[in-house]
C-alpha cells in the first residue's frame, strides 16, 4: 500500500470515528457550527474539483455549479423515486447501513451523471480557449439551470423536497478526503504531466504529440464528477433544492476560492475555501457588535462586496493568489499573448 | 392576413429587443477590438445607466413634467423627447466617465498580464458594482420614472406597436448613426482602428494608445447606459442584477456578428433580439434566456470568427 493509499485510509477511518462518536452531539449543541462545517466540507470538494480545470490543467471555467446542480438533482430524483426499492432490498430505512448504501448509490449515481454532462460539455467547448471558454462553461451552467427550471418532473422552478438528510461528517469528510486523493493522485502522476503541459503551453504541447483535447476533457470530467458529488451531499443536507442555487454566483463562489488559494495549489485552495466559507460568518457576526455603527452592516454582511474586492486586488498585487507556486505561476502570469 | 401581421409584430418586438442587445454588443465589441479581452463588468454599466437615469430623473422632473403626459401629441413631442434626451446624454456622460475609470483603476495596470487576468478582475468589477449598488440603493426592484408616455402608436391597424418600443429603434438607429461617424470619419475612430489593426504599429504612428482605449471605454459605456435607459422606459422596473443577463446576451450578440466588428456586433443584437421573441411567440417562454446560449455554442462550433468576423491566426 502506498503512503498516499495509507494517509487517505487513516483519513476516512477518522471520519468515520468522528462521524460515529461525534455526530449527533456537534449536530444537536453546536447546530449552527455544525452547518458550517458540512458547507465547508462541500466547498472544498468543489474548490478541489475545480482547481483541477482552472488551476493545474489552465483552463478556464465558470460553470462549476452547472455541474453541481446535475448531481444534486441526479441524488435528489433517485432518492426520491428508487430509494424506497433500495432500501426495501437491503434492510429498511430504519437499518443505518441500509441508509447509508443508499446514499453511496444515489452519489455514486450524481457524480456520474454530473461526469457524463462534464463529458458532454467538455467535448465540444475545451476547443476553445481563455475567454471564449469562459463564456462558454458559463453559457452551459446557465443552460443547465434553465432546463432544470423547465423540467417538471424535479419541480421545475416549485424547487424539489429531498427524501432523506443522509449527509453526515462522514460523508462530506470522506468524500474530501476521496477528492483530494484523487486530484492529487493524478496531478502527480503521468495525466499530471499531461494537464501541466497543457497548462504551460499549449502550442508546445500540441507540437510534441500530446492530445491537449483528451488532457482537459479528462481533467473535466473529473472535475465535473466530484462537483456532482459535492451536489449530492448539499442536496441531502439542505432537503430543499432550488435552481437559483445553482446560479452563476455560485460558480463564482468557487472560482473565487481557487483564484485566492493560488490556482495549482491544492492545499491552498483548501485553505482559501474554509477560509472564506467560515469569513462571512465572521462578518456578519462581527456586524451585529457594538463596534459596528449599524449603517456599515450591510457592508459586511454582503459576501460579494468582499470578494469582489478581494478579486480585483489579488488580480492586481499577487496574481498567483495566496499559497500559488510564484516559480511555476511566474511564466504564465508574466508573459503577454497576443499584442 | 392575420399570420402576416403577427410575423411584423414579432419581428417589430424583436428588432427592438434586440437594438438594447445592439446597443450594448458594441461595448463589447470595441473594447474586444482596441484590447482583446472580454469586458465582463459591461452589462453592469448598462445597470448603473438604467440607475444614472433613475436618480437623475427627479432633478429633470419638475421643468420637464415626467409622467403627467398621458399621450403623444404634436404639440408636446418635442418637449418630451428633449426631456428624455437630456436624462439620456446625462446618464451616459456620468457612466462613460464611471467606465473610463474602471479601465483606469482595475484594467490598465494589468494590460501586459495574460488576458485571463484581466478576464478574473473583470468578473470582479462587475460583481463589486453589483453590490454596491445593491448595498446602496437596495437590493429591492425600483420603479423608474416615466420618461415617455408609454402608448400604442395610433394608426397602424392590428399592429401594435408601443411609444417606448419606437422610442428604442429610433434611438438605437440614431447612436448607430452617430457611432458610425465617429469611427469612420474622425481622427479618434481612425486612431481606434488602427489601434485594433496593431497596436504597437498605431502607437509607432504617434498614437496615443492610452487615449484611444479611455476613448473607446467612454464610448461604449455610452451606448450601454443608452441602452439601460432606454430598456427602463419600456419595462420600467430596475434592480442591480439587471445588467447581468442582457450583458451576457449581448456578448453572445457581439460573438455572432464576430466580435472585434463594430456592424457584426449590431446585427448579432438584432439577430438575437428577433431569435429571443420568435422562442417566446412559438410557445416556449421559459426558454427564451437559454437560446442566446444555444447560438453562443453553435457559433463558438462551427465558426468561432462569427458572422462578420475575420480569422486570426495564432502565432507562436
Amino acid at each position: 500500500m502506498s503512503r498516499a493509499l495509507l494517509v487517505l485510509v487513516v483519513a476516512l477511518l477518522v471520519c468515520l470515528s468522528v462521524s460515529l462518536f461525534g455526530e449527533n452531539f456537534i449536530a444537536s449543541r453546536f447546530a449552527y457550527y455544525y452547518d458550517i462545517l458540512i458547507t465547508i466540507g462541500v466547498n472544498v470538494i468543489l474548490a478541489t474539483s475545480l482547481n483541477l480545470v482552472n488551476g493545474y490543467t489552465g483552463q478556464f471555467s465558470l460553470g462549476h455549479a452547472g455541474f453541481m446542480a446535475v448531481g444534486a438533482y441526479a441524488s435528489a430524483s433517485w432518492s426520491n423515486h428508487l430509494d424506497p426499492y433500495v432500501l426495501g432490498w437491503i434492510g429498511g430505512a430504519n437499518n443505518p447501513f441500509a441508509t447509508n448504501v443508499a446514499f453511496l448509490i444515489s452519489m455514486l449515481i450524481a457524480g456520474s451523471l454530473a461526469a457524463i454532462a462534464g463529458f458532454a460539455v467538455g467535448v465540444p467547448s475545451l476547443r476553445l480557449k481563455g475567454d471564449y471558454l469562459a463564456i462558454a462553461t458559463l453559457g452551459f451552467g446557465e443552460i443547465i439551470r434553465v432546463a432544470i427550471l423547465n423540467t417538471d418532473f424535479v419541480g421545475a422552478s416549485r424547487g424539489l423536497s429531498v427524501a432523506g438528510s443522509y449527509t453526515n461528517l462522514f460523508w462530506t469528510y470522506g468524500s474530501v478526503a476521496v477528492c483530494v486523493y484523487v486530484v492529487l493522485g493524478l496531478v502527480h502522476s503521468t495525466y499530471g504531466r499531461g494537464f501541466l503541459t497543457v497548462r504551460d503551453d499549449e502550442v508546445a504541447a500540441e507540437a510534441m504529440g500530446i492530445n491537449t483535447t483528451k488532457y482537459k476533457v479528462m481533467a473535466f470530467v473529473v472535475a465535473s464528477f466530484f462537483a456532482g458529488i459535492a451536489g449530492a451531499l448539499y442536496a441531502h443536507f439542505k432537503a430543499f433544492l432550488t435552481p437559483e442555487g445553482f446560479n452563476f454566483f455560485r460558480s463564482v463562489d468557487v472560482v473565487v476560492f481557487v483564484i485566492l488559494g493560488g490556482m495549482g495549489s491544492t492545499i491552498g485552495v483548501i485553505i482559501a475555501a474554509v477560509m472564506l466559507t467560515i469569513l462571512p460568518e465572521a462578518l456578519r457576526a462581527l456586524a451585529h457588535t457594538q463596534f459596528v455603527p449599524p449603517a456599515y452592516q450591510g457592508l459586511l454582511e454582503n459576501r460579494l462586496i468582499l470578494y469582489s474586492l478581494l478579486l480585483i486586488t489579488l488580480m492586481l498585487t499577487r496574481p498567483q493568489g495566496l499559497f500559488g507556486d510564484p516559480v511555476a505561476l511566474r511564466k504564465r502570469f508574466t508573459r503577454s499573448r497576443g499584442n | 392576413m392575420d399570420r402576416l401581421i403577427e410575423i411584423v409584430q414579432q419581428l417589430v418586438n424583436g428588432v427592438s429587443l434586440g437594438s438594447i442587445y445592439a446597443l450594448i454588443a458594441l461595448g463589447y465589441t470595441m473594447v474586444y477590438g482596441v484590447l482583446r479581452f472580454i469586458n465582463f463588468a459591461h452589462g453592469d454599466i448598462y445597470m448603473l445607466g438604467a440607475y444614472s437615469g433613475y436618480l437623475l430623473a427627479p432633478f429633470f422632473s419638475h421643468f420637464f413634467k415626467f409622467g403627467q403626459f398621458d399621450t403623444f401629441t404634436p404639440q408636446n413631442t418635442l418637449f418630451i423627447l428633449s426631456g428624455a434626451g437630456l436624462v439620456m446624454v446625462f446618464s451616459m456622460a456620468i457612466c462613460a466617465v464611471i467606465g473610463v475609470l474602471i479601465e483606469r483603476i482595475a484594467y490598465r495596470p494589468l494590460r501586459q498580464r495574460p488576458r485571463l487576468n484581466v478576464l478574473i478582475t473583470a468578473i470582479g468589477v462587475s460583481l463589486f458594482l453589483q453590490n454596491i449598488t445593491q448595498y446602496r440603493l437596495g437590493a429591492d426592484p425600483k420603479a423608474f420614472p416615466q420618461l415617455i408616455p408609454v402608448h400604442v402608436v395610433e394608426g397602424l391597424g392590428n399592429l401594435t406597436i408601443l411609444t417606448s418600443q419606437l422610442a428604442i429603434i429610433l434611438a438605437t438607429i440614431l447612436l448607430l448613426i452617430v457611432l458610425r461617424l465617429i469611427v469612420m470619419r474622425t481622427k479618434m475612430g481612425l486612431a481606434m482602428r488602427a489601434l485594433s489593426l496593431n497596436p504597437t504599429a498605431c502607437s509607432i504612428m504617434g498614437v496615443n494608445n492610452d487615449v484611444v482605449i479611455s476613448f473607446t471605454f467612454a464610448l461604449g459605456s455610452a451606448l450601454a447606459a443608452a441602452a439601460g435607459i432606454l430598456v427602463s422606459m419600456d419595462s420600467p422596473s430596475i434592480n442591480p442584477l439587471m445588467g447581468n443577463l442582457p450583458g451576457i446576451k449581448a456578448f453572445v450578440a457581439a460573438v455572432l456578428g464576430g466580435i472585434g466588428n463594430i456592424p457584426g456586433a449590431a446585427l448579432g443584437g438584432l439577430i438575437i433580439g428577433i431569435l429571443e421573441t420568435l422562442v417566446v411567440a412559438i410557445g416556449f417562454p421559459q426558454w427564451r434566456d437559454g437560446i442566446a446560449f444555444a447560438v453562443l455554442i453553435v457559433i463558438l462550433l462551427f465558426k468561432p470568427t462569427g458572422i462578420l468576423g475575420k480569422v486570426e491566426r495564432e502565432k507562436v
